[in-house]
């Protein structure tokens, strides 16, 4: 049997089904290599006890044959999902010590399926980055290095943490967000397998929010299976959360059949962009022929508004996260710093002192873009134009049945590098945004390495709750791919 | 038209009322916490109303359909589509640093109510428009010295604002306003109308201008708790407002806070910046849609409203304009002003029974302290005792001294009027006795009344007859035997 | 259109944040850039084009109204940084 922290999350189930391992075992191999790698920064909170109680009481459920959907296996989940009993962070110092005396419908899911939690993982503040590096407890290291050079890497964000962690083989899987490509750009900096569903399709409640009208909550994994039982475990209408859509969770897995023969996959021509790697062009070929190769029909479409994607979300995403990050105001818990002693000294200096500099640069923004005589030219605006990247989409999808773009225009970057410019950082989201403002499911999967040896992405984008096409196209496309590089020091 | 004088000339006064009604519910707007008054606090405070991090609205049904009902009765228009926004400001006891409210499309638009003023005319006033929005919690600034005590029980509480158009023009009128509008929403039974308590709020946009002019700039005078207040606020305001104006000074359009103690306002720390609340639809809440049927359903179990009840009390019963209006003011009064109309004959007379109900009732009401259900007087008993005096039983003026009894004891009136033997004598041979004794004890009277020419002492001799009978002998009857037998 | 330090002043202001005189002009700078960038937005033809309300296509759902929730007055004081018989405590506001 391969390292017990090799295997993958479907692998791993399949043999603790047989019996053939504990959830014991299993999850002392993962706490051991959580504590192994924390070099990596990619947990904010471990929790071995947690973890080690919850595989006795899966490997006692087992017995009784009463095992769930996701019992004994050890996963990680991304800081901004409230556990009840244990710290959750967001990112941040302005939570201070916050103690969530409730869970989120769902960690609660997957709790009820009987997964194992290892512990909380590392993100960009607040959801709100595409590198990691704005995280109040530092940095997270891919574990990938360019060859040659042992300069540390960023593993994406905002769920870089989760990223970093399934990467490593630390963890069989991972929950993420994502609001504008927070679990699709780690995955492809990462190496790994990320699927954002269709909004509503996961309930929000719990989650901490950042932009209320793009955060959906979605499975990391190292492979497509992998996404597709995650997410079966995490998905489901929630009545505490108005934006849940009432559908049926399907058999996620039981997409994945192998078979897109007769199937159109559209090329949208405006993800061609200046300045895009040629090696990111040569991936995207690829997939085109690996897809046609599989018996799908390919053709272009055109989504005309993908340009106005970017700046329509840096004005929608800030606005909302203004108005949501108003309650981390020291009253009621987290961070209080006293000022002069006055309740408004109070208000500015709790909040100057918790938040980081990029959370402070977004409300600014979505303050800005809000204020009285702006409205209309900015937020209203942005509406509009959100509306028009909607309607192109969905006449897109009434000429083919699954997109297929590359998830970002680069490689993982050095740690660092992108933090003088705020642009360009946002512009790391330009392929990822448009299918967030449309509220569609996208799934990003390794795909093929940079001439510097690091994974690169390819993205698909389906119709909203169509996610098992997207998942079946997925698996087929990895397997052509065939992805099986390792970070450096991994391999088994 | 109702102006004040200044010294440089009349002014008129235009008011626009704001009122925050707290909208009877088990629950709360956006949470499953309750909504009762008086409780611990903090002790009815759910996750989402103490805006935890990643809490989310789910909307109550009833509090759309008690706004739906009240938009109804304010004869207004019902917005099948509607949007809750965000109001963005910081204050402790705005847990989340926005308030859920209605901005641009408000759930109720225009309407139009009718009131009452004292010399018996009415006058309609507009509705612009009612919203649905959160409360806010408690702050307590006087426990302690330094600092200030907050209890989020009230946050998140549904609040309908109704929002008049500036068609006021006396505090006279505003009072009236009030009232009404009070009366209908505890009709309907969307609000309990309790100013003191804060279910009722109201705030006062005042402003003055030269009859025929232009609208000057107006103040705000928020929060005061009682109609009487705001009468007193109207007036210390118009006449703050025509001093400045009368000396050439310019109003600045601000906030006040009402100081009941002192009867007069203050400006409210001024703020640098106007308020900006950057308003924009909640992310969290899809827009609000009412179904065509389900508001018809609404509307055809509302009761029967206030207005057009007193036009029914005056037309099947006769009563006059002011009495329907004194039996209509609470719902459940004209409840038991109908019951007592129902007697196991037929229907009692409406006129007997509004004086009876309006005045002796109503009066023993408020004496007491009882209310309608703690009464010791039920409808029935009551519209016992006036079958008595309809059938003669007994006297009118005895009737009084019967209801006393009744009230004191319990007891029917048939009882009362058997134990005290207050039987009104109409058997006219014993009356005729009885005048027979008194005109042959009295022949200097007879003389004054000298057979109709002083017709004053006809009034003594009844007055006489009635002592004599302990004032038990018809006073009709009485009078028609003295006439005779005194000739003339 | 750009963003000048009262400007920023003012959103500051609004939104609570305390900002150090001297971070004043760089992040002024750094606003004004990422606005220049949204402003491209103007170049968007949207007459006739209503604001997206919501990707989500269902009507807002309704709850019934009963007690569900409260009674939870340690967990809501939990993590209180000052808190007294029962109540938030904050500095005193002079209204």
């Amino acid at each position: 049997m391969a390292a017990l922290t090799h295997l993958g999350l479907a692998e791993a189930r399949d043999l603790l089904v047989r019996k053939e391992l504990s959830s014991v075992e299993l999850t002392e191999a993962h706490v051991r290599a959580v504590a192994a790698a924390r070099g990596l920064n990619a947990f904010i909170t471990e929790t071995p006890d947690q973890a080690m109680a919850a595989a006795r009481e899966s490997d006692g459920r087992r017995a009784k044959g009463e095992a769930g959907l996701l019992d004994g296996l050890p996963i990680a989940i991304k800081d901004l999902f409230c556990t009840r009993g244990v710290k959750t962070t967001a990112g941040s110092r302005i939570l201070g010590n916050f103690v969530p005396p409730y869970e989120s419908t769902v960690t609660a899911n997957l709790w009820r399926a009987g997964a194992v939690m290892l512990g909380k993982t590392n993100l960009d503040e607040f959801a709100m980055g595409s590198s990691n590096m704005t995280s109040a407890f530092g940095g997270v290291e891919n574990p990938w290095r360019r060859r040659g050079d042992n300069r540390p890497l960023v593993p994406g964000g905002s769920s870089g943490g989760s990223a970093a962690a399934v990467a490593a083989r630390i963890a069989l899987g991972a929950t993420g967000t994502d609001t504008g490509g927070s679990i699709r750009q780690p995955a492809a900096f990462s190496g790994i397998t990320g699927l954002k569903p269709t909004y509503g399709r996961c309930s929000r409640w719990g989650v901490i929010a950042f932009a209320s009208s793009l955060d959906q909550p979605g499975p990391m994994g190292r492979s497509v299976r992998d996404c597709a039982l995650l997410l079966g475990g995490m998905a489901g209408h929630d009545p505490k959360d108005s934006t849940s859509v009432p559908r049926p969770v399907p058999d996620y897995e039981a997409a994945l059949s192998g078979d897109i023969r007769g199937l159109t996959v559209g090329i949208p021509k405006e993800y061609r962009v200046d300045g895009m790697s040629a090696e990111i062009e040569r991936l995207w070929d690829q997939g085109i022929d690996w897809l046609k190769a599989a018996g799908a029909n390919v053709r272009e479409v055109s989504l005309p508004h993908t340009t106005y994607a970017l700046p329509t979300y840096y004005i929608i995403a800030p606005a909302e996260a203004s108005s949501n990050l108003a309650r981390y105001d020291g009253v009621r818990y987290g961070l209080r710093e006293p000022g002069e002693g006055t309740l408004e000294s109070l208000y500015e200096t709790t909040r100057a002192a918790g938040f980081g500099d990029e959370v402070k640069r977004r409300i600014l923004i979505g303050t800005y873009v809000l204020s009285a005589g702006y409205y209309d030219a900015y937020y209203n605006k942005a509406r509009q134009v959100r509306s028009l990247i909607a309607r192109d989409f969905a006449r897109a999808f009434a000429e083919v049945d699954v997109l297929l773009t590359p998830t970002a225009p680069t490689a993982a970057f050095a740690m660092g590098e992108n933090m003088d410019d705020p642009v360009a950082m946002y512009l790391n989201d330009v392929f990822t945004v448009p299918a967030s403002l449309a509220g569609l499911p996208g799934l990003s999967l390794p795909a093929g390495l940079s001439g510097e040896g690091l994974p690169l992405g390819l993205q698909l984008i389906g119709r909203a709750f169509d996610e098992e096409t997207v998942i079946r196209v997925g698996g087929v496309l990895e397997a052509a791919a065939a992805f099986d590089a390792l970070p450096p020091g991994l391999e088994a | 038209m109702s102006l004040i004088k200044g010294e440089t000339g009349e002014w008129e006064i235009v008011i626009g009322l704001e009122v925050h009604a707290q909208v009877i519910s088990r629950s709360k707007l956006f949470s499953g916490a309750a909504t009762d008054f008086g409780a611990d606090p903090n002790t009815q405070v759910s996750l989402v109303d103490a805006a935890m991090p990643g809490m989310l609205p789910v909307l109550n049904r009833e509090c759309v359909a008690q706004a739906v009902r009240t938009g109804l009765g304010l004869n207004a228009k019902i917005n099948h589509e509607s949007v809750f926004e965000r109001k963005n400001y910081f204050y402790p006891d705005l847990p989340q640093g926005y308030q859920i409210s209605q901005y641009e499309k408000p759930i109720v638009g225009e309407g139009v109510i009718s009131i009452d003023l004292a010399d018996g005319a009415t006058k309609q006033i507009g509705i612009e428009r009612l919203h649905l929005e959160q409360d806010a919690g408690k702050s307590l600034h006087d426990q302690d010295p330094r600092k200030t005590f907050v209890d989020l029980n009230r946050s998140g509480v549904a609040l309908m604002e109704i929002v008049s158009r500036p068609d006021m023009r006396s505090a006279e009128e505003a009072g009236a306003y009030l009232r009404k509008l009070r009366t209908i929403l505890r009709y309907l039974g969307t609000c309990d109308g309790n100013m003191e308590e804060g279910s009722m709020r109201c705030d006062v946009n005042l402003s003055l201008r030269r009859p025929g002019g232009p609208l000057g700039t107006r103040t705000e005078t928020k929060n005061v708790n009682s109609i009487r207040f705001v009468m007193q606020a109207i007036e210390y305001e118009a006449r703050r407002q025509m001093e400045i104006l009368e000396s050439g000074g310019t109003i600045v359009q601000e906030t006040r806070l009402f100081d009941a103690r002192k009867g007069e306002s203050r400006s409210m720390r001024s703020k640098e910046d106007a308020h900006d609340y950057r308003y924009f639809p909640d992310p969290d809440l899809l827009p609000l849609e009412l179904e065509g049927d389900w508001v018809e359903s609404l509307k055809a179990a509302l009761p029967e409203l206030p207005d057009v009840k007193k036009a029914r009390f005056m037309a099947d019963f006769g009563l006059s304009a002011y009495d329907a209006g004194v039996l209509v003011a609470e719902q459940a009064n004209a409840a038991f002003y109908e019951r007592v109309l129902q007697g196991p004959k037929g229907r009692r007379d409406p006129k007997l029974a509004a004086n009876w109900v309006t005045g002796n009732y109503f009066g023993a009401l408020n004496a007491s302290g009882h209310s309608l259900e703690s009464a010791p007087v039920d409808a029935a008993k009551l519209g016992g005792l006036l079958d008595l005096v309809a059938d003669g039983t007994v006297s009118s003026r005895l009737a009084k001294e019967v209801f006393e009894a009744m009230w004191e004891s319990g007891k029917e009136a048939a009882v009362i009027v058997e134990e005290k033997g207050l039987k009104q004598i109409t058997d006219s041979g014993a009356i005729e006795a009885i005048v027979d004794d008194i005109i042959a004890r009295n022949p200097g009277q007879v003389e004054q009344y000298a057979g109709g020419a002083n017709p004053k002492v006809l009034g003594w001799f009844v007055g006489q007859v009635m002592k004599a009978s302990q004032g038990k002998a018809n006073p009709g009857q009485v009078n028609g035997i003295l006439k005779r037998k005194l000739g003339g | 259109m750009s963003v000048d330090v009262e400007t920023v002043a003012r959103i500051a202001r609004l939104a609570r944040l305390r900002i150090e005189p001297e971070k004043m002009e760089p992040l002024a700078r750094e606003l004004d850039g990422i606005l220049h960038w949204i402003e491209q937005l103007q170049d968007v033809d949207t007459e006739g084009v209503a604001p997206m309300t919501s990707v989500v296509e269902m009507t807002l759902p309704l709850r019934e109204d009963a007690v569900t929730d409260g009674g939870i007055a340690e967990d809501v004081l939990a993590n209180a940084p000052e808190a007294a018989h029962g109540f938030f405590l904050v500095p005193k506001v002079v209204e």
